[in-house]
Parts: structure tokens; sequence; C-alpha cells
């Protein structure tokens, strides 16, 4: 049968009017051009530089670099080379993109549930502060925390100072170090220990709910643990930590931890500026929980604060997860603004010093921008394995 | 050697886009003639070495060099235009193609004039680094600044002369490093810093941008060479010839004692040495391919040396800088250029 109706058709339609030819056709050739464009601006661009003396390649990465920078959290000293830098540099920009964060994300819930407060005063201070910060330019911010607040701090000589071991100039904020000595493993074990104590409580208390309803404060139990086991193990091994305090010589501070300026101005920026968006998505995913859940929750007599905590604020994440994302990836973009401060970070330090000493432009620009599509693809990759576990499940 | 260049192809494939305007076949002075203008590469402002002022004409020891090779190519000093640039664009702006020479006051190096595809003409200006500091602190000598935090302006040949000098000394400092001189002497003034640091030249200048400027002092000590000169690219030597003589012409009128004011009086001067460099006599101007008469155009319009300097950066301009290394040999200075013969 089915041969026969075959057989019946006239012949198929010559190849070059068949659509699936053709698409295939035009799809190769869309790709051919897009590898000849990409190939003739490699071997245009290597071909001039080659014919000018421009040295191209990566081995100025090994050459010594021979400047200082201010702040590392890798061992750095001026006979370390270009590559150093480069991981120097790095590592301040992860640094105040993790801070800046982390700190955007809290303020910026706190800010969008204010928002929708029901009192007059709480909501209207949120509204103020989300209109405020979100229509300056980020730059400007920048520079006011920098250059407003720097100006009013004290020089290193007559320094705020809190019980002689924590000081507050316009150099910085000058902390204590804890320096572990012998036996402080015992603490680290410890804490651990408690860790894994914490989460098997959790687990009980959570199978004994669903078996019995009753509810086991994991809360403050959880935190008990936690303080009181180090600190018996502290105790128990002896105290083994010591302080370096810091303290005046010659220009500045020496010792303990230092907190510059830049770091600081820098930190606060990002923080209340991007907090400002995220509350706005805030409160954009809590206003798009249908208001049935709410009061489908009061009649089931649960409190208001566990309603937020376990009826909207799960149901929120799935509108609020996307917009966040792009508002972590426009943070660490946005750090990149610390060149204008002096706070060093990979602009500044690779982007800036290292390509005016080498010249070697066309290579730094590229690890840079490189670096940065890394750094927010990963975070766009790691935000989207968290949303498909908050996402609906479709079953 | 492989393994990067393989990965500098794809660092190229992100940057391709430099390369798109770059080729040329024609030399730079036949490509500068056909334009009808020199196209001129200077900071973005910069007191002394090349500034717009109000009306946007451009001023400065800097500008002055590029009027001079215009005046030298067409017989006129205003067929010249500037691209600001910023310390990081230069060097790519002149590799590129996008400007015909570059007079930012760029420090003469041997990366830069070996590894970058780029010739350093002369020198226009010798500076050196030097320190300004808040006089309350009672420094007076910068063997002093051990543990000093010291602000810079970022895109120059200062912070390796910095660290190199603190190494060499055994002291230590910590550097910040900020974009523009404006945000630098902001820092400086907010009292981020107990030093600046930048080129001798400059220190002057930042320093009146003070409120109180008196509260800041320059220290005696200067801790590096910066020549300062114009650049062209690598592998056009006509063109290069012709930047570097317009600059030693500037120099030896001074020495023959020919300005813009006298000029004509000296076309009908005696001294054969003067008879070359003004083309009364011989064809300088046509060994470098240019007009004979180029000295006297550059000299009529643009002055020689000594005039150029103290018009822009001289003890009568807020700058207020004596000639120092920069007077001629003859006059206890470095300003030696080869005869024009």
């Amino acid at each position: 049968m089915t041969k026969q109706t075959v057989d019946s058709r006239p012949a198929g339609p010559k190849p070059w009017y068949d659509p699936r030819i053709r698409s295939i056709f035009f799809q190769f050739i869309a790709i051919a051009l897009v590898f000849w464009g990409g190939w003739t601006l490699i071997d245009n661009t290597l071909s001039n530089m080659e014919s000018r003396g421009i040295s191209t390649g990566f081995g100025f990465l090994k050459e010594t670099a021979g400047f200082g920078i201010i702040m590392s959290l890798v061992p750095y000293d001026s006979t370390m080379t270009y590559g150093r830098t480069f991981v120097v540099g790095l590592m301040n920009t992860l640094l105040v993109s993790a801070m800046g964060i982390v700190t955007a994300t809290i303020i910026g819930f706190i800010v969008g549930v204010a928002r929708l407060s029901s009192n007059w005063l709480v909501a209207k201070l949120a509204l103020v502060y989300i209109e405020v910060i979100r229509n300056i330019p980020l730059l400007l911010q920048i520079f006011f925390w920098y250059f407003a607040v720097l100006g009013s701090l004290p020089s290193p000589r007559q320094s705020v100072e809190v019980g002689g071991s924590f000081f507050l100039n316009n150099r910085g904020l000058y902390l204590p170090e804890p320096i572990t000595q012998e036996g402080f493993g015992l603490v680290w074990g410890a804490v651990l220990a408690a860790i894994v104590a914490v989460l098997g409580l959790r687990a009980w208390a959570k199978k004994r709910q669903l078996a019995t309803g009753r509810i086991f404060p994991t809360f403050k139990v959880g935190v008990a643990i936690l303080v009181i086991v180090p600190a018996v193990a502290y105790l128990a091994a002896g105290a083994p930590l010591e302080w370096d305090l810091p303290a005046l010589k010659g220009f500045n501070f020496g010792g303990g931890i230092t907190i510059i300026p830049e770091l600081a101005a820098l930190w606060i920026a990002l923080s209340l500026y991007t907090a400002s968006f995220i509350a706005e998505i805030v409160r954009s995913g809590i206003l798009s929980v249908s208001k049935g859940q709410t009061e489908a929750a009061k009649a089931l007599g649960i409190p208001n604060s566990l309603t937020l905590r376990l009826v909207v604020i799960p149901q929120a994440m799935r509108v609020i997860i996307p917009p966040l994302t792009s508002q972590y990836l426009n943070l660490a973009k946005n750090s990149s603004l610390a060149t204008a401060i002096g706070y060093p970070d990979l602009v500044a330090v690779f982007m800036g010093t290292t390509l005016n000493q080498t010249g070697q432009a066309v290579e730094v620009v590229a690890i840079t921008m490189a670096v940065y599509l890394t750094i927010s693809l990963s975070i766009s990759l790691f935000m989207n394995i968290y949303n498909r576990a908050a996402a609906i499940k479709e079953r | 050697m492989n393994n990067s260049k393989s990965i500098a192809v794809g660092a190229v494939m992100l940057c391709g886009l430099f390369s798109a305007s770059v080729v040329s076949a024609a030399t730079t002075l036949e490509s500068v003639k056909e334009k009808g203008h020199l196209q001129c590469g200077v900071t973005s402002g910069l007191p002394g070495f090349s500034q717009p002022d109000d009306k946007g004409n451009w001023t400065g020891i800097d500008v002055d060099t590029c009027r001079a090779i215009a005046a030298a190519v067409f017989g006129d000093a205003q067929a010249v235009e500037f691209t600001p640039l910023t310390a990081k664009e230069r060097l790519t702006a002149l590799q590129s193609g996008e400007i015909d020479v570059l007079s930012r006051n760029t420090t003469w190096t041997l990366t830069r004039d070996a590894s970058l595809g780029l010739n350093f003409t002369g020198t226009n200006y010798y500076d050196g680094q030097g320190f300004l500091i808040n006089k309350e602190l009672g420094v007076k000598d910068a063997t002093e600044l051990n543990g000093a935090t010291i602000c810079i302006q970022a895109g120059t040949t200062t912070e390796l002369n910095l660290s190199d000098y603190f190494r060499s000394e055994g002291m230590e400092y910590e550097p910040i490093v900020f974009d523009t001189s404006e945000q630098t002497v902001q820092g400086f003034a907010a009292g981020r810093c107990d030093v600046l640091t930048s080129d001798r030249s400059q220190l002057a200048a930042l320093r009146s941008k003070l409120n109180d400027p008196s509260s800041a002092e320059i220290l005696p000590n200067t801790i590096s060479k910066e020549p300062l000169g114009p650049v062209v690219r690598q592998g056009d030597d006509q063109w290069f010839n012709i930047v570097k003589w317009v600059l030693f012409a500037q120099i030896n009128a001074e020495e023959l004692g020919i300005t813009s004011d006298n000029v004509e009086e000296m076309l009908k001067s005696d001294n054969p040495n003067i008879q070359r460099l003004l083309g009364t006599d011989g064809d300088m101007g046509a060994k470098l391919g240019l007009p004979d008469d180029f000295g006297q155009k550059v000299v009529k319009q643009v002055g020689n040396y000594g005039e150029m300097y103290d018009r822009n950066v001289g003890p009568d301009t807020p700058l207020g800088l004596d000639r120092g290394l920069n007077a001629l040999w003859t006059e206890g200075g470095i300003l030696y250029a080869p005869p024009l013969r």
C-alpha cells in the first residue's frame, strides 16, 4: 500500500528546491563566512604586527614586573613577574566582587522586604533609598565614598583608637591580626565536628517533625553547638592564639590587618548600588506570589514569619533568580571602576601598569577580556544550576 | 614559542579590529601630503606640554614640536590635527597608523624603542622623576621616605622608577595608583598619601592645583632619567629622518642665534652654517624629501628650541622651569644637535 503511494507520486523536488538541503547549504555558508572572517582578522593582525616589528606572544608574563602593589592576597613584591601581577589583580577583583555580591544580596533582600512593609515609615524609607541610589551613576558614588569619607578621617598621627588595638585613619582601618600557634589544629577539628553535629541534628529534627509534628528549636541549639564546642576546644588547647597589634611606625601603621580605604569605598559603593536593584527584584518576586498562598497559610494558622520563609520566599525565588544573576554579573563587571580610585584590581594592575610597561596591548587586553568573560560565565553557570534546583518541578 | 603563539592567535581574534585600518603602501610623508595635514598624538591636557585653551587652540612644547614638523612639510605650522591620547592608548594609536607622529611626553626606553615597532627620534625635553611632599612631615630628602604612602598617576614609567629607587635604597613604600592626574592630586590633598611622585616638570603644575600650594614642597632628589621625545613608526626611514632633523634644526638654530624675529635678516648672512639651515645655500631639505627652506619655515613659524621652551615651560610661564639640562651644550646643558651639513 505504502509502496504504491510512493510510486504514484511525481519524483521529489530538485535538490535546490528542497527546503532541507537548502537550509543545510545556507547554514554551511554562514559558518564558512564566520570562520573566514575570524581567520582574516587573526592573519591580518599577526602579519601587520610582524611587518611592523612589534613583538607578540605571552613571553612577557615571565619577565620581572618591578613595580609595587599596595594590596595583595598572595605574596607579592616587585621582583616577581608580570604573570604574578596578573594573579594579584585577579585575586583583588574576585575579592571585591565576592564581598560585594554577599552584602548587596543581604541589603537588597532586607530593603526589598521593607519596601513591602505595612509600616508606612519603613516602606517609604526603603523607597527613598532605592530611588536615590539607583539613579545616581556608580562612578560618582564611588568617588563620594572615597573622597568625601576619606577627607573626614584623621591623619595617621591623630587616628581614632579603640582599646589600643583598633585604629581608623585616612590610610585605612587597622585591626589586630590573629596568629595561630601550635595546637590550633584542635580548634579547627572542633569547628568541623560542630558543623557535622548540627547537620545531623537538623536531619533528625526534620524527621521527627514529619513523624510527630513536634518542632525542635534547631536554629538556637545549632548556634549554641557552633559556639560552645570550638570555644571549649580553644580553652582545652591552652588558648593557642596570639594577636599581632597594629602600631604607628614612621609614616604609617605597621602590623595587623589593614583594610585600605580604596577597598572599603569600592565595596560600600558596589554593595549599596547593586542592592537597590536587587531590592526591586525581590519586591517583584514577592508580589508575583499569589495572595491566595498567604491567605491559605494564614487560614492554617501559620505565623507571619514562617509564612514568609516557607511559603512566599521559595515561590518568589523562581522569579527572583534570573534577574538576580544579571545583577551579580553587573557587580563583577562594575568592579573594574576600581581603577578610578586606585584600588589595585585586574584592570588597574594588569591592563594599566603591566600593559603600559610591556606595551603588549593586544595580549593584555585579550587576557583581561577572557578573565571577565570567565568570571561572568562562572557566576551565570552557578546561578543557572541554583535556578534549576529552585524552579517549579513539572511532573 | 609555538604554544604561546597559538594563544596569541586566540588573543588577536578578540582584538582583531585593531588591524582593520592599518595597511598603507605609501610612505608616511606621501600619505601626510595627500591628507594635507599632519595627524599628531598629544596628551589630553598637560600644562606646558600640550593643552587646549578655551578656544580649542593647542599649546605646549609637544604641540610646538608637531607644528614644527608641519611647518617643515607644508610650510604651514597650522596644518596639524591633534589626537588627544591617554598613556594607555598612545603607543597603539601610533602602531595602528591612526597618527603620523606621537609627541606626548613619552619616555625613551629600550623596550619601547626595540620591541614595539617604534623609533624615538630624539629628545625635546630632558626630565626626571621627583617628589612632592607635605611640608608638615618635615622631610627634607627622599632617603627619609621609608614606609611612606605614595600617590602615583598610572600609565607612566613612574611606577617602575619608584620601585627601583626604593629597592636600591633598601626602603619600603605603599603605592596608590590613580588613573588621572586630577585624582592623584585629590588623593594627595585628602591626605591619602604622604608623597606625590611624577616627572619634575609636572610637580610644579600639580602643586599649583592644591588649595594651599605653599603647604607642599618639591624634594631636591631626582630619581630617574626621563628623556621625553617624539616617536614614529619603525620601517619608514625617510619619515624618521624628517622628524629627527626638524628638532635638530631648531636646536642648531638656537645655537646659531637664529630666532623667529631675526630670521629675515639672517637670510643675508654669510655664515655657511646659517645659509644651509635656512636653505639659501645647499640642498639639505631635498636630502630629507622636504623643501630646501624647511629650516627657515620652522624657525619663522615656530621658533628655535629656546623660544619654544621659554614660551611653554620657561621661567616666565606658570610652570617656571629653568633650562637646566635642557640648555645648549655651550651653556651648561646637554642639548647637542649634530651639524646640519
